[in-house]
């Protein structure tokens, strides 16, 4: 049955923008024992609407449940179950200078990023890759002894 | 027209012809207060606690079917009033409790009666509101009311701050509104329809399953018709009692948990559950892999996320009742009664073999009986409603309901201290109506208060008190589940209730025979006066049939006696 199996899921909300419209999804997300693995929200441009995006876990059948409990939310314009989608997740990585600059460089760029900023002390780089690609990005990463990871979340468009 | 934002507050309300408002004064909202002094477009019935406010205004909003307005003020005010919008929102009655906020200027930082009321409201209403700008108001408080009463009804809160009801502004009460994010649906898929349709007719063994999203859309005739058309047996959830009225030859009862034998042999039997405005709650499924395991289900519902939830669904149809029902009637032509008349016969035998049922005696008076009584002696011409404990559930067992709108009790967050205050709306509602709170001498505890609001206001309630001297569920549940520990049940101890009730303005009665208790449910009647029947029933009664929770539902306790602990 695949409908009761635990998959990840990415979901797309866009909602109206008004007060506490982020609050009454994740609160929807508490109260209901729904999984948030990663939230992203901005405007939507020209509109007064915002686009939310949420990856979460669950099977099929949970999933439904989500998209309609999302839909009950007065301030919820529209719900999209991302099944044929472009997903990419931004991370910020800083490294101490005296780490192999030019091979942090090389890694950052065949994760689609680059260096964004030098320091005294440190360097910055980012980069924007399929979150399965950011999980690598971030293991290789781990040689030279990063200070700082920040990741950014999910944003994902269908195809 | 120029005017304060607590004027807008009045106008809003005069505009959606709301007759009476419950509630309770306090700092934050007494710029509304004011202007609800100067006017007379409403009345203001002043309950004498946030909690009963609400319940009456949800009952009320039963009773009628129109949207109940509850008005509370900040912190303590709208605390108290969550548990009443709570209730509403677990049986989705329509309803607007407008609340007092401190000045935007002090929100924010623990201000006196501070209290983040949208926050905390959030699970328990439809939607709310903080309004920030005396501009919005109007049209806040006109999506609030169309938000209640539209699409799956439920509460919704408006919080205003003090500040924004002392401002001037110009008022406009918006006639339409627009909300492009909200558009519930009311009619049916038409290709669903028709694969239902014929599911019904290919069924042999299709079973009505009516819940209270008939009553709350108003579509009882057209389920009779379905059910007189087709002639297929149905059964009703706790919310629905009184849908296809008790002399329905159709009628198996109620379901679930305490629901007759016929009914829950039936649901367990059916080949096709036609799921009219019911939520399968686990107090109606029992055991969900064994519910109706022979079935394919046919879910009508106006909330998506109720089709699916619980129950995997064949032949899912997201719509008003009503309006699915109106569609779906003139498909039924060419089904044949005739077709289910073995399975009608079947349940007909397990109705003989076990009907609902108990032991009467002579020298005490059974609660069963008492209920049966009310029925023998005010039937159709009474409104009903109970707080929650045994006393509901036999009730909803033994209570001839013919109508809806008859029987209102809290039956999904099940809150105790209901009826009485519910019983205050609906007396206002329909004043030439009979209306009694069936109640426990627990849950009757849990709104005294409101003796006085109805002495007060002329308001009379009759509270029948089926008195056990226990929190009588819960007793029962230890007697079967706790091996008689009874932990914190007994009720011994108690006020003198005749006298509690004579102390506020009300009339007491103490009812120790059968014969006191028609002399005095009649005198009640006749007094019109708010009172108390304190009714002395034998301490150990049980539910029954009872289906153990978690349990399937073909698995029952059936009644028999209990002798030795009465």
């Amino acid at each position: 049955m695949t409908k009761n199996v635990k998959e990840r899921r990415v979901i797309s909300v866009i909602v109206m923008n008004e007060s506490s419209v982020l609050s009454r999804i994740t609160s929807l997300f508490a109260a209901r024992g729904y999984n948030i693995e990663s939230l992203t929200v901005a405007p939507i441009p020209n509109s007064d609407m915002s686009h939310i995006t949420i990856a979460t876990t669950g099977s099929s059948k949970l999933m439904e449940q989500i998209t309609k409990q999302l839909h009950k939310l007065i301030p919820v314009y529209k719900v999209i179950e991302h099944e044929e989608m472009v997903e990419k997740e931004m991370v910020l990585a800083k490294f101490p200078i005296a780490e192999n600059l030019a091979d942090i460089s090389v890694l950052s760029s065949a994760y689609n990023g680059g260096v964004v900023n030098v320091g005294m002390e440190m360097i910055i780089v980012m980069v924007a890759d399929e979150p399965k690609r950011v999980k690598h990005f971030i293991e290789a990463a781990q040689r030279y002894n990063p200070s700082e990871i920040v990741r950014g979340g999910v944003v994902a468009i269908e195809r | 027209m120029q005017m304060s934002g607590a004027q807008m507050v009045c106008e809003s309300i005069i505009a959606e012809g709301v007759k009476t408002v419950f509630g309770y004064p306090g700092g934050a909202i007494m710029h509304v207060y004011d202007e609800i002094y100067k006017q007379n477009g409403f009345e203001h019935i002043l309950n004498r606690h946030e909690q009963a406010a609400v319940h009456a205004a949800d009952g009320y909003a039963r009773a009628t079917g129109e949207v109940g307005v509850a008005m509370v003020t900040s912190g303590p005010g709208f605390t108290n009033a969550v548990t009443g919008l709570a209730t509403a929102y677990m049986d989705s009655i329509p309803m607007v409790v407008i609340s007092g906020q401190v000045p935007l200027s002090l929100i924010g930082t623990d201000g006196f009666q501070e209290i983040d009321a949208v926050g905390i409201s959030r699970p328990c209403t439809k939607h709310n509101f903080l309004v920030r700008t005396l501009e919005e108001l109007p049209t806040i408080l006109k999506e609030a009311f169309y938000i209640a009463r539209s699409g799956r009804p439920g509460p919704v809160l408006v919080d205003i701050p003090k500040d924004i009801t002392v401002e001037i502004g110009e008022f406009t009460y918006p006639k339409t509104v627009h909300i492009p994010s909200y558009k519930p649906t009311y009619k049916g898929n038409k290709r669903q329809i028709e694969k239902a349709v014929d599911a019904i007719k290919k069924a042999k063994k299709p079973l009505l399953y009516i819940g209270g999203g008939v009553v709350l859309s108003n579509a009882y005739e057209l389920v009779r018709e379905f059910a007189k058309k087709t002639q297929i047996p149905a059964v009703e959830t706790l919310m629905a009692r009184g849908v296809m009225g008790a002399k329905n030859p159709l009628l198996l009862g109620m379901l679930g948990m305490h629901g007759n034998y016929a009914s829950n042999m039936a649901m367990s039997e059916t080949d096709l559950v036609i799921s009219l405005g019911a939520r399968f709650d686990d107090r109606v499924t029992g055991k969900l892999s064994e519910f109706a395991k022979y079935a394919d289900i046919i879910h009508v519902d106006i909330d998506a996320a109720n089709i699916g939830k619980l129950v995997d669904v064949d032949y899912p149809i997201v719509g008003d009742i009503t309006e699915v029902l109106k569609q779906i009637l003139p498909q039924l032509d060419g089904v044949d009664p005739d077709r289910y008349e073995a399975w009608r016969n079947i349940l007909k035998r397990y109705d003989d073999l076990h009907p609902q049922s108990y032991i009467d005696s002579d020298e005490v008076i059974k609660p069963q009986w008492a209920i049966e009584r009310i029925g023998e002696l005010v039937g159709d011409d009474a409104i009903i409603t109970s707080d929650v404990g045994q006393h509901q559930m036999w009730a909803a067992q033994h209570y001839p309901f013919d109508r809806p709108r008859q029987w209102i009790n809290s039956g999904g967050l099940g809150t105790m201290g209901f009826g009485f205050p519910a019983a205050i709306g609906a007396k206002r509602a329909f004043p030439d109506k009979i209306v009694i709170n069936i109640t426990g001498d627990g849950s009757i505890l849990m709104n005294m208060q409101e003796l006085v609001t109805a002495a007060e206001y002329e308001i009379p309630v009759i509270n029948i008190i089926l008195n056990n001297h226990f929190l009588g569920m819960v007793r029962q549940w230890q007697t079967f589940f706790y091996d008689k520990r009874y932990s914190e049940t007994d009720l011994s101890f108690q006020p003198n209730f005749k006298a509690l009730a004579e102390a506020c303005g009300g009339i007491g009665y103490d009812v120790t025979t059968k014969a006191e208790f028609d002399a005095a449910l009649k005198d009640a009647i006749k007094q019109n006066k708010v009172c108390f029947m304190n009714v002395q029933t034998n301490r150990f009664e049980d539910v029954l049939p009872m289906v153990p929770s978690g349990g399937a539902l073909f698995n029952m306790m059936l009644p028999q006696t209990t002798k030795g602990e009465a």
